[in-house]
């Protein structure tokens, strides 16, 4: 209750708190606010930004409403970001959880597989593997959850080489419990706090990576999203820069909202850093 | 002894720092008065969270911002410390006061050498030539006893023993001659024999040079050692003080007498007449660390952590392991808790092999033997509540939830702590409340034996005696077999009833606790006996 009360004095953490809400609402009801196919012809293609007029935010190269895509783009990158995130910490999470607890053999094993994941650029893997499995949204968000992984794993694994030697683990070991309990429900939970603060910035990453995607027309063409409607305007960013720099800009606002978010979480988790 | 000269060289006058507000009290220290004279040693005695340490702090003008002086004068000549800035207060400590702490490792710079270290002291307060500083600094070590001062001087802190380290410590705080040398638990950390000789060391140099020592201590037994006057704290108030004497041997608060009282006594009790059963015998038990060796030719350090070690604990006994630090005491026990692999020997319990047992099987038989941790706060599960951390071991051995929580709360009531806190955290519980519930949780199991490290030296003085008393309560009641790892003779004098002396990773000594006091044959055990502080009195 603390650490909540914490976050909640924080000016930068709120700000983080309520960019995110409006974001997020604006993913909820975007088929409220804009009950058309998103991708479908609404007007004159190119129209310049017009508050007053029939388009918001204009409209891009093929006719269609940018406001509309950016409310369901909302949506895309927002469950995208969600999704490959917990993919990632998932696998971290086991990764890191085996080889920090059991050492040896086993945490050279994975950690010489984590190395490898890390010594390849992870936009270049990621490339790949959307080569092979194809661009629907589904293989993105998977691909792009399997390459964010080791970092995870590596901050997992510090914590608990630091943990698995506390007096209560070894209090666990003498009462008998089986290793799987003592890693999660002893270990685990004490482990949290840094690794959810970090999935905020695979949150960001994973955003960034998935707009890199699509900007290089590598993403799923059929479904509204940021990076899409980046890749859009492209071919017109010398005269209708808008096109590119409004879901640039929506993205911009998501990923400092994220990081904003993890900061503040970092700061009240972290008991040490309250008083700096 | 004759009465120092009375020539006051610091008067402390009404001191009240405050304590930030949410704190269990306003003041961490109340209306403090002291006059620290030339040529006497005054101890500060208190239990923790008593201000003590506080008053050494602000002497220094060492506060953090958050703890204020609210009233009162610290003078020292004709300054008041608390008044004068960060840069006249620079130019005080080291030249005038000088100060020691308790863990000589954190309080050494690890990337310099000792010699490097004391002679930053001269290099900061004055202007003599390197040649110079590099001779007085040796001096210095000299005069602090270290062996091979020279080697000394070039030797990182992690190369020096504890013992050594903190009279590198000392040495810097006297090099240059401070006439007020201020020590917080310098000996706390140390090992009985060390111990020994630094309050020995500190003794001879006060009295060399008639500076004054305000020596910060939680133990009656260095106070009854080194100090000339006493003052006694509690809760941030003086509730007593006078010369050693005095307050030693007749105690007026009631606070002081109970402190006094808890003190174990050196004397133990008349043997227990014991069944003659064995519940547990350990052989030839050894376990080795080996460190560094690697591929391209640098040597593998050894350690011998224990060497063949035989105990035997008598049914219904408890059995006392006694050494100092790196004597493989607690090593010995984690091997018989089976947290480490012994390299060779057997352990057999209740008629278990239990050093034979390996993965599953180990795991089923885990509740034969049962440990209580030293760290009252590392070893429960800050996250769990205490409830869930007594009844997990039944839980995981097929009881019912229910009927897990309703025998953690019988244990709760066992080791006197209300039945109705189990879904507390730990943290909502002290010191000593939590090694009851560790308490608990090694009897939830009902083990054949529990093995106690350290369990009660973290405590302080007052509640350790309760979780002592407990103890021996809990033996009677339950008919325990126990083996009890410490480091003080006096708590192991009052609860054991064989004791096994351990020296480098060897038993030297095995036998009843009565007959080793009363006639100890090996040189080792002497050694010991006559290094615990205060035991004249």
């Amino acid at each position: 209750m603390k650490a909540l009360k914490h976050f909640l004095m924080s000016p930068a953490a709120m700000l983080g708190l309520v960019l995110l809400v409006v974001i997020v609402g604006l993913a909820l009801f975007a088929d409220v606010l804009y009950p058309r196919d998103p991708l479908g012809l609404a007007g004159r293609p190119l129209q310049w930004p017009n508050p007053a007029g029939r388009f918001l935010l204009g409209t891009d190269a093929s006719g269609r409403d940018i406001a509309a895509q950016i409310a369901h783009g909302a949506r895309t990158t927002l469950l995208m970001g969600i999704v490959s995130t917990l993919i990632a910490i998932a696998i971290g999470i086991v990764i890191g959880a085996l080889a920090g607890f059991y050492g040896g053999l086993t945490d050279d094993v994975l950690m010489r597989l984590t190395e490898a994941f890390q010594t390849l650029p992870n936009f270049i893997l990621l490339l790949v593997l959307v080569v092979v499995v194809g661009s629907n949204m589904t293989a993105v968000t998977i691909a792009i959850g399997v390459v964010s992984w080791p970092a995870v794993a590596r901050l997992t694994r510090a914590e608990f080489l630091t943990l698995r030697n506390r007096e209560f683990v070894q209090a666990c070991r003498t009462l008998g419990l089986t290793n799987r309990w003592i890693i999660f429900r002893e270990v685990l939970p004490n482990a949290l706090a840094p690794i959810i603060v970090y999935g905020s910035v695979v949150m960001a990453t994973a955003i960034l990576l998935e707009s890199a995607l699509a900007f290089l027309d590598l993403s799923d063409p059929n479904i509204a999203s940021w990076g899409n409607l980046i890749g859009q305007g492209r071919k017109v960013l010398r005269s209708e820069w808008y096109v590119s720099a409004i879901p640039g800009v929506a993205i911009l606002l998501t990923i400092l909202s994220v990081s904003l978010v993890g900061q503040g979480l970092n700061d009240a988790l972290n008991p040490r850093l309250r008083n700096r | 002894m004759s009465a120092p000269a009375m020539n006051p060289l610091v008067r402390i006058e009404d001191l009240s720092i405050a304590l930030p507000r949410g704190a269990d009290r306003p003041f961490a220290v109340e209306k403090l008065s002291l006059t620290l004279n030339a040529g006497e040693i005054v101890c500060v005695v208190g239990e923790s969270g008593s201000g003590k340490s506080m008053t050494a702090s602000a002497l220094m003008g060492l506060l953090p911002p958050s703890l204020p002086v609210r009233s009162g004068r610290i003078v020292l000549g004709e300054r008041d410390i608390v008044r004068l800035s960060e840069d006249e207060l620079r130019a005080i400590r080291g030249p005038e006061i000088g100060m020691i702490f308790q863990e000589p490792m954190t309080a050494l710079n690890p990337l310099r050498t000792a010699g490097d270290q004391i002679a930053e002291m001269f290099r900061a307060h004055t202007d003599l030539p390197r040649a110079e500083i590099e001779a007085r600094a040796l001096k210095l070590l000299d005069e602090v006893g270290i062996p091979e001062p020279a080697s000394a001087y070039r030797a990182y802190p992690h190369e020096l023993s504890g013992g050594q380290r903190q009279r590198v410590m000392i040495a810097m705080a006297l090099a240059l001659e401070p006439k007020i040398l201020i020590a917080d638990e310098p000996t706390t950390a140390l090992d009985v024999t060390i111990q020994a000789q630094i309050l020995e060391l500190i003794r001879d140099i006060q009295r060399r040079t008639g500076m004054a020592v305000l020596f910060i201590t939680h133990d009656f037994g260095v106070v009854a050692e080194i100090a000339d006057r006493v003052m006694v704290m509690q809760h941030g108030k003086v509730v007593e003080s006078g010369s050693a004497q005095a307050v030693l041997h007749d105690p007026q608060h009631p606070y002081t007498k109970a402190l006094i009282a808890a003190v174990p006594s050196l004397t133990p009790p008349p043997p227990r007449t014991l069944p003659d059963q064995t519940i547990a015998t350990v052989r030839e038990l050894s376990k080795t660390y080996r460190t560094g060796g690697g591929w391209f030719g640098r040597k593998q350090r050894v350690t011998y952590a224990v060497k063949s070690a035989r105990i035997s604990l008598p049914s219904q006994a408890t059995l006392g392991i006694v050494g100092e630090s790196g004597s493989g005491k607690s090593t010995l026990a984690r091997c018989i808790v089976r947290l480490l692999d012994p390299d060779s020997g057997a352990i057999e319990l209740g008629g278990v092999d239990f050093g034979g047992l390996a993965g599953e099987a180990l795991r089923r038989q885990r509740h034969l033997v049962q440990m209580v941790f030293q760290d009252p706060y590392a070893s429960l599960n800050p996250r769990r509540s205490v409830g869930d951390l007594v009844t997990q071991g039944l839980i995981a051995r097929g009881t019912k939830r229910a009927a897990a929580m309703a025998r953690a709360k019988e244990l709760f009531a066992l080791v006197g702590l209300d039945p109705a806190a189990t879904d507390r955290l730990p943290h909502e519980f002290s010191g000593g409340q939590r090694q009851r519930i560790g308490l608990a949780r090694a009897l939830a199991l009902e083990p054949k034996v529990l093995v106690a490290d350290e369990a009660v030296s973290a405590l302080d003085v007052s509640v350790q005696a309760q979780v002592l008393k407990l103890l021996v309560e809990l033996r009677d009641k339950l008919s325990l077999s126990m083996i009890f790892i410490t480091h003080d003779l006096r708590v192991a004098a009052q609860i054991c009833d064989r004791i096994a002396i351990m020296q480098r990773g060897e038993v030297v000594e095995h036998g009843v606790t009565a007959d080793i006091f009363a006639a100890p044959q090996h040189p080792y055990t002497q050694k010991l006996l006559s290094a615990v502080p205060g035991r004249a009195n």
